[in-house]
């Protein structure tokens, strides 16, 4: 359980000196994990892409989902925020359960529309493709949550906004449109985007694909500072290396199934599956 | 043929004038509550579901698919009628309103306008990135605050010069009120015909105003389109740029 925001989180760590330079402070505890997801089914009509996938995260993991495309994995990472609407399956974010309603043809639709909205709120997403607002400055993309979201009056929100920028080395671009700057600079303005409501669970949907070779390295840099901050992160991601070198566990993925998972160097170094053995013959 | 022109124009500026007014009027009018009218049609119009898709889809085909001037003649001969014939209504305080032509062109104009504003307001939500909507979501935005933050901002974006077009398409539109006895610019310039059998010098007389009109909207709309597309110019675009050749 993440205890460093008691009460309304906005306004105390607001106030929190320590929290504005960008430290966090986590108190660890094994009572409720941060994320866990259980038997989630999705079909794409007759197309089972995901059959039945589990997953804990515990405060501080940083988890990286791995497989080639097609494995399903961006379509795991969209059904946790309900982007895509799961067949079956459940999930629980600090132990709250989203609340799903069965419709008659056998699907599910969200529950409860709030506490959905609630909940997505908890759960930062940072895309592939970025996906900032293309109308709004960069400051604005990162204020727009806190402020017509969660409420934060707009001047604590700017306060807040031009920290996070200065931690992902954009605050000399914050007025600029995000037509304007590079691919590595909409993705770190997007996880500045993504750290303005606070969340709880981060969700990378392979962050550095779209990005030149060149541009990787500045964002993959931002997500280990992230992760060595103790950050509790999904991350979708092809780069080997940080799977390998920064998160602490490995999920991989074949065909809808989870086919290894475990301590990145156990999976990577001395893998059982046949599949695991195949994929990392590749070249990445 | 000056002659006649300055004799048009000296004495029944005041006709053109007053025409000028209820032209701009019933444009503006029509314009801003058709396009308010439009944002729940196009809305709706978008809905994954067919029964809430239906009911903008027939009024909008219903009035893009038959003329304006047998709408506009619907309404006042038909509606009009219909409103005449109840009893004791002529005696009602109503019934000075619901004689006037005037109420029954700008009901028509307005209900026009929006089925127009509605479509193109369709193609410009249905244009609107829909990863930048996804991250709308993702971060916890209800419905209206994502249409109201991020759809609408963007839609007006993509919609402004199809927008344009269609105002300057109602400025024309609202000449056939004057088939309906309404003495507006064009209603003027046929009563300045009337009086005096100069067609060339009224018709040109009000053309002129016309292309004055439109002449403002153009130059309007485009001062609006620069602002409303701010995020496209560069930042290296404003600065003065250093011509080649030029030492400093």
């Amino acid at each position: 359980m993440v205890a460093m925001l008691p009460g309304s989180p906005f306004q105390t760590s607001l106030q929190d000196e320590k929290y504005k330079q960008g430290a966090l402070f986590y108190v660890m505890s094994t009572a409720t994990p941060a994320l866990k997801v259980e038997g989630m089914h999705k079909s794409f009509g007759d197309h089972e892409v995901l059959k039945g996938i589990d997953l804990t995260a515990n405060t501080g993991d940083v988890i990286s989902i791995i497989g080639s495309s097609g494995s399903g994995k961006s379509t795991f990472l969209r059904c946790i925020n309900l982007l895509e609407t799961p067949n079956a399956g459940h999930v629980f974010v600090h132990g709250e359960l989203i609340k799903m309603r069965a419709l008659a043809d056998g699907s599910q639709e969200p529950g409860d529309k709030k506490q959905l909205q609630r909940i997505r709120t908890k759960l930062a997403m940072v895309f592939q493709s970025f996906n900032l607002w293309s109308h709004l400055t960069i400051l604005e993309n990162v204020i727009e949550a806190p402020v017509h979201v969660l409420g934060v009056p707009k001047k604590q929100a700017i306060e807040r906004a031009d920290a996070l920028l200065h931690k992902v080395g954009m605050y000399e671009r914050r007025d600029y449109y995000p037509g304007h700057i590079s691919g590595g600079q909409q993705q770190r303005a997007a996880i500045a985007r993504a750290l303005a409501i606070e969340p709880e669970v981060m969700l990378f949907d392979e962050p550095t694909s779209a990005l030149d070779p060149e541009l990787v390295g500045e964002v993959l840099k931002v997500m280990t500072d992230l992760a060595e901050e103790g950050r509790t992160m999904l991350v979708v991601t092809h780069e080997m290396s940080f799977a390998k070198g920064v998160s602490n566990k490995v999920m991989f993925l074949h065909q809808g199934l989870v086919e290894e998972a475990g301590d990145p160097k156990e999976v990577f170094e001395n893998p059982k599956s046949e599949r695991m053995k195949q994929f990392l013959q590749r070249d990445y | 043929m000056f002659e006649d022109l300055i004799y048009v124009l000296g004495k029944y500026h005041g006709w053109l004038y007053d025409g000028l007014l209820l032209t701009l009027q019933l444009l503006v009018i029509a314009v801003a509550f058709g396009s308010l009218l439009a944002i729940p049609l196009a809305i709706a119009r978008t809905s994954k579901n067919l029964w809430v898709q239906a009911v903008p889809f027939g009024f909008i085909y219903l009035f893009r698919g038959t003329p304006l001037i047998a709408q506009l003649f619907m309404m006042y001969y038909g509606v009009g009628q219909l409103v005449s014939n109840i009893d004791g209504i002529q005696d009602s305080w109503t019934w000075q309103y619901l004689r006037d032509p005037y109420w029954y062109c700008l009901l028509t104009f307005i209900l026009n306008t929006a089925a127009y504003v509605a479509e193109i307001m369709r193609g410009g939500i249905n244009n609107v990135p829909s990863g930048e909507v996804e991250a709308a979501r993702a971060c916890g935005m209800t419905p209206a605050t994502t249409y109201r933050r991020i759809i609408f901002p963007r839609m007006w974006q993509i919609i402004w010069p199809a927008y344009t077009n269609d105002v300057i398409f109602t400025l024309k539109a609202t000449s056939l009120a004057s088939t309906v006895t309404m003495m507006e610019l064009t209603g003027a310039a046929r009563k300045i015909v009337a009086r005096t059998a100069l067609p060339y010098e009224a018709f040109i007389s009000a053309g002129i105003i016309y292309l004055i009109i439109v002449y403002v909207l153009t130059f309007g709309f485009k001062g609006i389109e620069k602002y409303l597309r701010r995020n496209e110019v560069r930042e290296a675009d404003k600065k003065p740029t250093v011509k080649i050749g030029v030492q400093a």
